[in-house]
């Protein structure tokens, strides 16, 4: 007896294009979702919870395992978060300040290259992730060189920074800087200007402001909406009031505008970092903190433009020296919880790129 | 390659000799000829595979292997060995008689494609007049076994793969028989060896472009190559139909692939380049007479290389996309071109007569 039924195809948690362990189940007509289901939760480690029995310095090293793909990002906006805590945002160095802009935006460079060339693969241009992982390791050997691991450099300090940068981190990054230029032609030429990629990723699982915002959108994602908001420009930090840059715009919500806006906004991190390059001025890398770190009674929240979205500390002190509690708000966690509704009605194959496209990184989604 | 004929003809007079009637050394001989094509397409599918992957090295920036031996060569050795040794492991709930011979006929029929592709003149195990119609035959064939591997590996991902590969080489098959016509109809036979020697003075590419340009792309998605691999769907399905074979049976899969793709940029080659022809007349260079063989095999190197530079370029379609690319744009245009050749050659038989 011939009759058609609903197929429910499991995808994860071990599945090439997941971007870690994460689990969907998908309900398919044809091969047209019906309904997914998101499942997280492989990648717990209950990281809010250990902060409660760490002090508040030795939790810097465990933000570089949120989301892995920036580091440097994790770490500033925890150190800004005690920073607040204890009251001592103003007596940050200059110099610090400027060099903890320019690794967060050369750390926003790296993210944003994992994305774009994760992107690639999951429309099966490998030639694609290969290209823009050459410039993404390239930013790797300098976070190496700053903190000794690709990774996790643990660098960010309360108060500043771990060490100065010397002249050969600076030629070197100058050059870094330059050969970009031309790189970014060759993602244009081999990818957003492609007939078969346009054809993938344009009009496909658009999302609508109202959307965007009901579902707390932020980041590069409620950009490629048509929402003009960048914490950068309009809650500066450090010294990004200083910075002359865009916050690129698109308008259509779609996968195209998801992709195209990172590819945007890794040019304008370039244009900070030459900027910061040219005006940072000498002088210490570290505030005058005590050695043993004693917050008062009370509580902070900061949060900063990382590359995938709003990353944000909420610190409650009781005044000892470890946090009473320590809230993570992790930007993909929140939009990851859109995937369903996005992925409704979609084929399979655009189903991959939609999870591409909202950059789900598991550390941080699960913490 | 004469002297290759020459051997042939000294294997039957000497089996003659033996005392064995001619029907006999005739049926010996088609086993030993089938034998030389065998080993000739496992001595290509070798090539390639090292070629794959230097070649999508050299595109993608990499060095691609090149530690065992020159250029790499000792790792396709490597691959073999380690192919060979693993265990072959058939799922529980599959359903074990089409899941094992699945594989095996799908070679077979990527194999069997070779009997009426003609390497040089002579060269040709079969020349059936009916060879190109025989060789899109056997190609379909092909789908049937992708069919079985997808449903008797009782895996989700294995079945949207093999449902996926069905409907696209089904809807290819028909552009790429369309574009062939136009070859048909110029020169007036199926026959293969009649094929090649049409084109003595011009090669089918010119006067029937649009049909190798339609062939091209209906023999990538034929094959299941990127960026028409959606049977494999590496993103989605990670594998595709043949998700759950492994060692040698996953081996046999890779091994029709390549098999097929020398096939089908050997038709590419007899059909549109001139197959074992000299271009410009260059049958002699300084005094030495190139065999056709090396034509052929140039020719078929070039198309060849042609795949692997499409697969590792451009990102895959989407299904509804290429079937709406299949049905609306390449079959109308094949059709389109068959009525300008028909045009083409009656005004051509009314200049003349």
């Amino acid at each position: 007896m011939l009759k058609t039924q609903e197929l429910t195809l499991n995808m994860g948690p071990v599945h090439p294009s997941t971007h870690g362990v994460y689990r969907c189940v998908l309900n398919l007509d044809g091969e047209y979702i019906q309904n997914a289901v998101n499942h997280i939760g492989y990648l717990h480690r209950g990281l809010e919870k250990l902060a409660e029995s760490r002090t508040y310095t030795q939790f810097i090293p465990y933000t570089d395992r949120l989301d892995y793909c920036s580091g440097l990002s994790n770490e500033l906006a925890y150190v800004m978060a005690v920073e607040k805590l204890m009251g001592i945002e103003e007596e940050i160095p200059e110099r610090a300040q400027y060099l903890r802009v320019i690794l967060a935006e050369l750390q926003r460079l790296g993210s944003h290259g994992i994305f774009l060339g994760s992107f690639a693969l999951d429309v099966a241009g490998a030639t694609g992730y290969f290209y823009i992982f050459r410039e993404r390791d390239r930013v790797l050997e300098l976070i190496t060189r700053v903190g000794g691991n690709r990774l996790t450099p643990n660098f960010m300090r309360i108060g500043g920074v771990r060490n100065d940068l010397g002249e050969d981190f600076f030629t070197e990054l100058k050059d870094l800087m330059d050969s970009f230029e031309p790189a970014f032609e060759e993602y244009n030429g081999l990818l957003t200007g492609n007939e078969i990629f346009q054809s993938r990723t344009k009009g496909i699982s658009v999302v609508s402001k109202e959307m965007a915002m009901d579902y707390g959108f932020n980041g590069p994602n409620l950009r490629s909406v048509g929402v003009d908001y960048d914490l950068r420009r309009d809650e500066p930090y450090l010294v990004y009031d200083r910075m002359q840059f865009d916050v690129p715009v698109t308008h259509n919500g779609d996968l195209f505008d998801r992709f195209v806006i990172r590819l945007k906004e890794m040019e304008q991190s370039v244009r900070i970092i030459k900027q910061a390059m040219k005006e940072i001025p000498e002088g210490p890398v570290m505030a005058k903190v005590p050695k043993v770190i004693k917050p008062p009674v009370g509580e902070a929240f900061h949060r900063i433009e990382n590359a995938k979205g709003h990353l944000g500390f909420h610190l409650v002190s009781d005044g000892s020296t470890k946090p009473y509690r320590n809230k993570i708000y992790a930007p993909t966690f929140v939009m990851l919880s859109a995937f369903p509704e996005m992925a409704k009605g979609t084929h399979i194959m655009d189903a991959v790129l939609i999870l591409a496209s909202i950059d789900i990184v598991l550390g941080e989604v699960d913490r | 390659m004469q002297i290759l004929i020459n051997l042939a003809n000294g294997i039957r007079s000497w089996l003659e000799g033996m005392g064995l009637s001619a029907a006999s050394a005739e049926v010996i001989m088609s086993a030993v000829g089938a034998l030389a094509v065998v080993i000739f397409i496992l001595t290509h599918v070798i090539i390639l595979i090292l070629a794959e992957r230097r070649v999508a090295a050299f595109i993608q920036i990499r060095k691609g292997p090149n530690r065992l031996g020159p250029l790499g060569i000792g790792q396709v050795i490597a691959d073999v060995v380690k192919t060979l040794s693993k265990e072959d492991i058939i799922p529980a709930a599959a359903d074990k008689f089409v899941f094992k011979i699945a594989s095996t006929t799908l070679f077979a029929t990527a194999l069997l494609t070779f009997a009426v592709i003609p390497f040089s003149k002579g060269m040709v195990i079969q020349d059936l007049n009916i060879g190109i119609f025989y060789f899109i035959a056997m190609a379909s064939t092909g789908t049937l076994s992708i069919l079985m591997a997808g449903w008797a590996s009782n895996n989700k991902y294995a079945l949207i793969g093999g449902m996926r590969a069905v409907a696209q080489m089904i809807s290819y098959e028909i552009p790429m028989v369309f574009s062939i016509l136009g070859v048909v109809m110029l020169t007036g036979s199926l026959k293969m060896s009649d094929i090649v020697l049409a084109q003595k003075n011009m090669w089918f590419i010119v006067p029937q472009f649009i049909a190798f340009v339609v062939y091209y792309v209906a023999a990538t998605a034929e094959l299941n190559r990127a960026p028409f691999d959606l049977a494999e769907g590496e993103q989605e399905l990670i594998a595709g139909y043949f998700i759950e074979y492994s060692g040698i049976r996953w081996a046999l899969f890779m091994m029709a692939e390549y098999a097929s793709m020398v096939a089908a940029s050997a038709i590419a080659t007899t059909l549109f380049l001139g197959g074992w022809l000299a271009p410009f007349g260059l049958d002699t260079i300084f005094g030495v007479t190139i065999p056709g063989f090396v034509w052929f095999m140039i020719k078929l190197y070039f198309m060849l290389f042609t795949f692997l530079w499409v697969r590792w370029t451009f990102p895959r379609l989407r299904v509804d996309h290429l079937m709406h690319f299949g049905w609306k744009f390449l079959i109308p245009v094949s059709l389109a071109n068959i009525l300008v050749t028909g045009i083409g050659i009656y005004v051509y038989q009314r200049i003349i007569s």
